[in-house]
């Protein structure tokens, strides 16, 4: 089986995939980064994005061989330590998440928002948001959570 | 209590604790649990709807590359079915037909998506290519998908000939016919109530590991109340011990109900484990969830209503057929009859009210409680039917309703359904939202959207809901087969920092954060030195778990109760180390004082004597402070309130916009108002994404044709609107629980459909709409525009 070789929140990591092992598999099973999430099998729901090589992508419909050799930044990689990422803490602050279980693409997602529109009004960031479900907040909290969170990456 | 000045305890919007592993992806959700040795099960479902199964040949998949085993109904003789909780009785006296659900089809098949074979592999992947080496011989039958017409179709069971589940019925029938016989306006309407898919984020997902030198099963399940699973599994399906069985939910993605129920999954892995003395785990794709996790509401209902000529409501007739789907899920039998028909007084006097509901078994997935769960059916019939007869009888549909209103003064009331409200001020709520939604300056925003073309609308609903489930002695005897009490323990751990054991659970309401705020208000304790452990049946003493906005009211209370306990036995060791009698203890701002004096024990002192009892008085107390409580509410909670949807529609293209929501909700006390606000929001984008947009619909072969993100609507960022929320100002705090709680779960969701359907036919009322059947989709928007065109 052939090996893939990507650089994941910075350090190099190595796989032996099969061809239909998707990259969200290696994330998960092989190198045990379990933020990443699967919620759908239709590329809907954005649980499961994280950055390949600087753009928001759903690793659930990347296969693990397309990503050889791209640098991987998943949630886990997102902060050191104890300080949290400017876009987690404003979740947090504006309770822009419930369960929690589409908050890690959801926070992946926004980051990049924030780097493409870092003065996005609602609808902007609304409309940016149709490729992530979240089935407990309602939105609203997420939506201000992206704002506060791009202001305090601006300020960054 | 000073609230004010505890910026943690009761009544501040203290930031949550989970959430710092949430936002970094530290949660640990059962797939992310991985056990060494383990198997992964996948499971072979059925395509058709409704077939018998000839013969089942699973050679070639067992004989396959990295399998471990293969299992079929033949393998599980001794398994009983999956137990349903609540015994329903028809009109007749003759108990509900109640037909084995078996954990694997047993030579026939009643929905698409049922299970029909496992295979346990190495790795998913080679449980999934043996799948394909599986062979089933299905005879395919008629598929029965229309209940209207489920009479006339083949048996799905051969228990039910006729496919009725139950005849039920409440109320004074009689009553009602004479108020109809002397009304001065009577409305009718039929309406559905839309089959919803719950899908919670997180699939369902279950891992059952055995430990053979032990006998133990310890099962991690994505669920919202592991006690309840643990019996369920333990003493219904595998007649096991139930200390041998240990269940633990840990972080869960969501439930809205659908992780209430004991699903087949969780007792094929369970037994899969015990077979092969490995780990076995099972996570749910999406496509599978679709045809598996339990839906929610579809209703078929007429309902009437009769007002004499004052607009007073004198009488409410409702004729309800409910979908039960193909097997009776866990709690499938009290959704559409004790949670639907007792909540039809609604917030009104209405003094005669009689409901029949006749649940049916369909070929499509089984039906149980989702978010709210037969309150919103029952608030959506009857504020829709004030609606029109406030169109009918030409009155204002605030002022119609406000007629009608049970008054502050007249509680505690009886409703002719069963329910006596304690507490409640239902005006207050109104005027609250019409204060906020502006609604005497509709007419100026009515007109300025006209002038762009569009149509607007306002629509107003009050809701109420029966929540704290349950009093025990109440569900008994309306057919609870379980109680409906919680537990709690409160652990003062030697250094003085406490570890709260709850047996409800959290998946997603923040029970960490707020169960925490409630310990640290009373005991006076850090609000970081309490702990809150819940989901596990190792480290909890036996609970109901989370469903039914029951946490706070039930789970709360009982951690009241647990506190009173430590609070007595450390007045006891307080006056021991004071040396004055325990009457002149007195216990505030986290210390035992001496009454009178400044002579005291913080709880910290006290705690640490209780397990270091070097001069402790043996012959009066033990040592320890360790206490638990479980608390059986004395009647059900009444959260009620008022909400208001303006929409606006493109004639052109039949599309709604939410432009405006407001909610005015009266939950009694509050505990932490950002999480109440954050739960009503949710409720109101389940409530709002059922009104426009989601809807399962079956083929009439009873495929699931919205099986996927696809297809099924959920809503997205850009379909809702900001809301304005305000449930900070809460009138009457509920009279029977220790902390006047009523729960915040389900209310959005409960209110929100109605006032959106609403919203719609108002703006449509130009063209002469009455009603328009949920989801208002574009298309049957347009489609009513049109209808209604062609008429004039």
């Amino acid at each position: 089986m052939p090996t893939v070789s990507l650089t994941v929140n910075g350090k190099a990591a190595n796989a032996t995939v099969e061809g239909r092992t998707l990259l969200v598999q290696v994330l998960r099973e092989t190198l045990k980064l379990t933020g990443t999430h699967v919620g759908c099998d239709t590329s809907q729901c954005g649980a499961c994005v994280v950055h390949v090589d600087g753009k928001p992508v759903k690793s659930c419909t990347v296969l693990a061989l397309q990503a050889d050799g791209c640098a991987v930044t998943s949630i886990e990689g997102l902060s050191q330590g104890a300080d949290l990422h400017p876009m987690q803490q404003a979740f947090r602050d504006c309770h822009g998440l419930q369960c929690g279980f589409c908050t890690p693409g959801m926070i992946m997602t926004a980051v990049d928002i924030a780097k493409r529109h870092p003065e996005a009004d609602e609808a902007t960031i609304r409309r940016e948001l149709e490729g992530n479900l979240c089935r407990c907040t309602g939105y609203a909290n997420i939506v201000k959570a992206v704002q506060t969170g791009a202001a305090a990456m601006r300020q960054g | 209590m000073n609230h004010v000045a505890n910026p943690t305890g009761i009544g501040a919007s203290v930031k949550r604790v989970e959430d710092l592993r949430f936002v970094r992806g530290k949660g640990r959700y059962t797939d992310d649990i991985r056990l060494h040795g383990e198997t992964h099960a996948y499971i072979i479902r059925s395509p058709h709807a409704h077939a018998k199964i000839a013969k089942i040949d699973t050679s070639r998949a067992a004989a396959a590359a990295g399998v471990v085993m293969v299992i079929t109904a033949a393998d599980l003789a001794k398994l009983g079915g999956l137990p349903c909780g609540w015994l329903i009785h028809s009109k007749d006296g003759s108990p509900m037909k109640e037909p084995k659900h078996p954990v694997l089809a047993e030579g026939k098949v009643r929905h698409v998506g049922d299970s029909v074979a496992v295979v346990v592999a190495e790795t998913l992947a080679a449980a999934r290519d043996a799948a394909e080496l599986i062979e089933v011989d299905y005879e395919p039958l008629p598929a029965v998908i229309d209940m209207s017409k489920a009479a006339a179709g083949p048996a799905l069971h051969e228990a039910s000939p006729n496919n009725q589940c139950f005849d039920w019925h409440i109320g004074d029938e009689a009553a009602v016919k004479d108020a109809f016989a002397k009304a001065a306006h009577v409305t009718k309407l039929e309406l559905i109530n839309n089959r919803l898919a719950p899908n919670a984020i997180e699939p369902r997902a279950y891992i059952a590991d055995f430990i053979q030198a032990t006998g133990e099963t310890t099962l991690y399940t994505s669920n919202q109340n592991p006690h309840v699973i643990r019996l369920l599994a333990g003493a219904f399906v595998f007649q096991m011990p139930e200390h041998k069985l240990r269940v633990i939910a840990p972080d869960v993605g969501g439930g809205f109900g659908s992780k209430i129920y004991h699903y087949a999954e969780e007792a094929i892995v369970i037994w899969a484990a015990g077979q092969i003395g490995r780990p076995v785990r099972w996570t749910s794709d999406r496509s599978e969830a679709f045809i598996s996790d339990a839906q929610g509401r579809d209703h078929k209902t007429v309902v009437e209503l009769a007002l004499d000529k004052d607009g007073k409501f004198i009488g409410l007739r409702a004729d309800t057929l409910a979908n039960v789907g193909a097997y009776l899920s866990t709690f499938a039998s009290v959704v559409p009859t004790i949670l639907h028909a007792t909540l039809l007084a609604g917030n009104y006097t209405t003094p005669a009210i009689y409901c029949n509901v006749k649940a049916i078994f369909t070929n499509t997935v089984p039906v149980d409680a989702y978010r709210g769960a037969g309150r919103p059916e029952a608030t959506y019939l009857l504020e829709r039917v004030i609606d029109l007869a406030a169109i009918e009888t030409k009155r204002d549909p605030a002022e119609l309703r406000r007629i009608n209103f049970i008054a502050p003064s007249q509680f505690p009331y009886q409703t002719p359904v069963a329910l006596q409200y304690d507490t409640g001020n239902y005006g207050r709520t109104l005027d609250m939202a019409l204060a906020a939604a502006k609604y005497k300056d509709f007419p100026t925003r009515r007109a300025e959207a006209k002038a762009r073309g569009k149509l607007r609308g306002i629509g107003i609903a009050n809701y109420i809901e029966a929540c704290g489930i349950a009093p025990s002695a109440v569900a008994g005897a309306l057919g609870g087969r379980a109680g409906g009490y919680e537990s709690g323990a409160i652990r003062v751990n030697p250094t003085g920092s406490v570890t709260v054991m709850t047996g409800s659970h959290s998946h997603g309401q923040g029970h960490e954060t707020t169960f925490a705020q409630i310990v640290s208000d009373k005991l006076g304790i850090p609000f970081d030195q309490v702990d809150v452990v819940h989901g596990d049946t190792a480290r909890t003493p036996f609970g109901m778990g989370t469903y039914g906005s029951r946490s706070i009211a039930v789970g709360g209370s009982a951690l009241i109760k647990a506190m009173d306990k430590i609070i007595a036995k450390g007045k006891q060791i307080a006056a021991h180390l004071l040396e004055v009698s325990d009457q002149d203890v007195v216990f505030e701002n986290g210390a035992f004082t001496v009454a009178g004096t400044d002579r005291k024990k913080t709880i910290g002192e006290v705690a640490f004597q209780a397990y270091v009892p070097h001069n402790f008085p043996h012959d009066k107390l033990e040592p320890g402070l360790e206490e638990q409580a479980f608390y059986d509410p004395k009647n059900f909670t009444f959260p009620a309130g008022t909400y208001i949807c303006e929409v606006e529609i493109d004639p052109d293209t039949g599309v709604t916009k939410v432009v405006d929501f407001t909610a005015a909700d009266d939950f009694g006390r509050i505990i932490n108002p950002m999480i109440v606000e954050g739960q009503v929001q949710g409720g109101l984008a389940q409530g709002i994404g059922q009104a426009l947009l989601e809807h399962c619909i079956y083929g009439a072969d009873g495929q699931l044709l919205t099986g996927s993100f696809m297809d099924y609507a959920m809503p997205r960022a850009d379909d809702l609107p900001m809301f304005k929320i305000s449930t900070t100002d809460t009138p009457t705090p509920c009279t029977h629980n220790p902390l006047g709680v009523k729960g915040c779960g389900e209310a959005g969701a409960i209110g929100s459909p109605v006032a959106l359907i609403n919203a719609v036919v108002n703006a449509l009322s130009e063209f002469g709409v009455k009603h328009i059947d949920m989801p208002a989709t574009p298309q049957a928007v347009w489609r009513a525009i049109q209808t209604a065109k062609s008429k004039t």
